[in-house]
């Protein structure tokens, strides 16, 4: 009995993997912070052409080291520009093909109604235990948190209440949970239908930070799949860009 | 050339230690009498608890760090009940760190502790109990002696679990020069950062300092004693 239920389970396993392939697969790394503009876009995209959309979140700096050692990733779309261009100058893309697909805003948040002002003076008070930020050695959100406390003269004040996510997704969750009152976190996490979601947040100018550029880029192993080519195109499609800005992103 | 570990290495090492060892001592006083009432009960309750210790073997890491995140955070009902006795939240600090790895790594003191205890058996216990030594004075003078290969076991293999951890401490951490940025975290942020050279050197080491606590632990053990 148990043989026969293997055999078949076995068999199967075979006739799925044997079966012709779909009209096209694309696999995705996306960056941490674009999660759920890209959720929409994918299954848009899907809608729209047929082709299957695989999609991976994490971090950039860990989607590097896999790609240079042979991750199954057809198109990178990253936190930042470095990790694009530094991907590009190794001759690990499809020349030509990067571009910025979108410009990430930063957020003061708290899941308190009451937690952050709209001017975010909460950050001089100082009267709170935790702020978190994604690292910023690794993730671009915390390098412009960073930036901004510096040029409001309060990185000394604050710095010693930090508390880092690996990347903003955790940051995000840390905030989330009320273990740190309040935290810089990417707009896009707490944005949808041009409005903040829940809490309380003070959206920070964009004068106090360098922008935070997205690259996109198609990988070199890519370069004959259409799939891949078909995201690269939809991604600069008005649709694509309307999505993409009603989760807070400008471009 | 540069300094094999930068400062920031050199901390996380420290950290590291002085976590294994304060989690260790935790769990020998707290896993002896759990393994000493698993190895004896007739009780109902033996599967459960039993299975209840053994949890952590099977369950991701990920799923320990997320409840820990939110049952001791300030929302969590563990939360609210160290506020309530005026410790603050136990996140993001050295002591919220001891709390996960003493759970994490309890089933790896709780079960070699419990095999040497039901290893040794009733009847010494039977032979003191003639000799009328209480039922204490026969545990130290009786069992810890005969159940010391299971106490060595279980040291090395609660410090050696405790270094290895990592999700857990990723997730209820912060990432805390000094507080609570041990070094398989760090080992993480230099990957992440592509510094590989620096991560070379700590993974290294790790799978060194892993290679000897093994090394050590099979040949203290010679082969199992056939009871």
């Amino acid at each position: 009995m148990i043989r026969r239920f293997g055999t078949l389970f076995i068999a199967s396993i075979l006739a799925s993997s044997a079966s012709p392939a779909r009209a096209g697969e694309v696999h995705v790394a996306v960056a941490a912070n674009f999660t759920a503009p890209m959720q929409r876009i994918a299954a848009d995209f899907e809608q729209a052409t047929g082709h299957h959309a695989l999609l991976t979140f994490g971090a950039t700096g860990k989607f590097y080291a896999q790609i240079k050692n042979g991750a199954p990733f057809d198109v990178l779309l990253a936190a930042d520009d470095k990790t694009p261009a530094k991907l590009e100058r190794e001759n690990a893309t499809v020349p030509g093909s990067r571009f910025t697909y979108a410009i990430g805003k930063l957020v003061l948040w708290s899941a308190k109604p009451d937690g952050v002002d709209a001017q975010g003076e909460v950050l001089k008070r100082g009267a709170f235990k935790h702020l978190a930020i994604a690292a910023p050695k690794l993730a671009p959100y915390g390098a412009a948190a960073v930036e901004t406390l510096e040029k409001l003269g309060l990185s000394s004040a604050i710095e010693p209440k930090f508390v880092q996510g690996e990347n903003i997704a955790q940051t995000y969750q840390f905030v989330a949970t009320g273990n740190a009152e309040l935290g810089f976190i990417a707009l896009s996490q707490v944005y949808a239908d041009s409005k903040i979601k829940s809490g309380s947040a003070w959206i920070v100018p964009d004068d106090l930070h360098r922008p935070i550029r997205q690259d996109a880029v198609l990988l070199a192993k890519a370069k004959d799949n259409p799939a891949a080519v078909a995201l690269i195109g939809y991604l600069k499609s008005t649709a694509a860009k309307t999505v993409i800005k009603s989760f807070g992103y400008s471009q | 050339m540069d300094s094999l570990f930068t400062a920031a290495d050199l901390s996380a090492i420290w950290l590291t230690v002085k976590l294994a060892t304060v989690v260790t001592m935790i769990l020998l006083l707290l896993g002896t009498p759990i393994a000493w009432w698993l190895a004896r009960t007739r009780s109902a309750w033996k599967g459960p608890v039993g299975a209840l210790v053994a949890l952590p073997i099977v369950l991701p890491p990920t799923v320990l760090g997320f409840y820990l995140l939110v049952t001791l955070g300030p929302n969590g009902p563990i939360g609210q009940l160290t506020q309530a006795l005026g410790l603050g939240v136990l996140p993001f600090t050295f002591a919220g760190l001891v709390v996960g790895s003493v759970i994490y790594s309890l089933p790896f003191v709780v079960q070699p502790l419990q095999n040497a205890f039901e290893a040794i058996g009733e009847r010494p216990l039977e032979v003191a109990a003639t000799l009328r030594a209480s039922p204490l004075d026969a545990f130290f003078s009786v069992v810890l002696p005969l159940a010391k290969p299971g106490f060595l076991t279980a040291t090395i293999l609660g410090f050696a679990h405790t270094v290895g951890e990592f999700g857990v401490v990723l997730m209820i951490g912060g990432n805390i020069p000094e507080k609570t940025r041990v070094v398989s975290v760090q080992i993480y942020d230099h990957v992440e950062a592509l510094e590989y050279t620096q991560a070379h050197w700590l993974s290294a080491g790790m799978v060194l300092f892993a290679f000897l606590v093994l090394l050590a632990l099979y040949s203290l053990n010679p082969g199992r004693r056939r009871a």
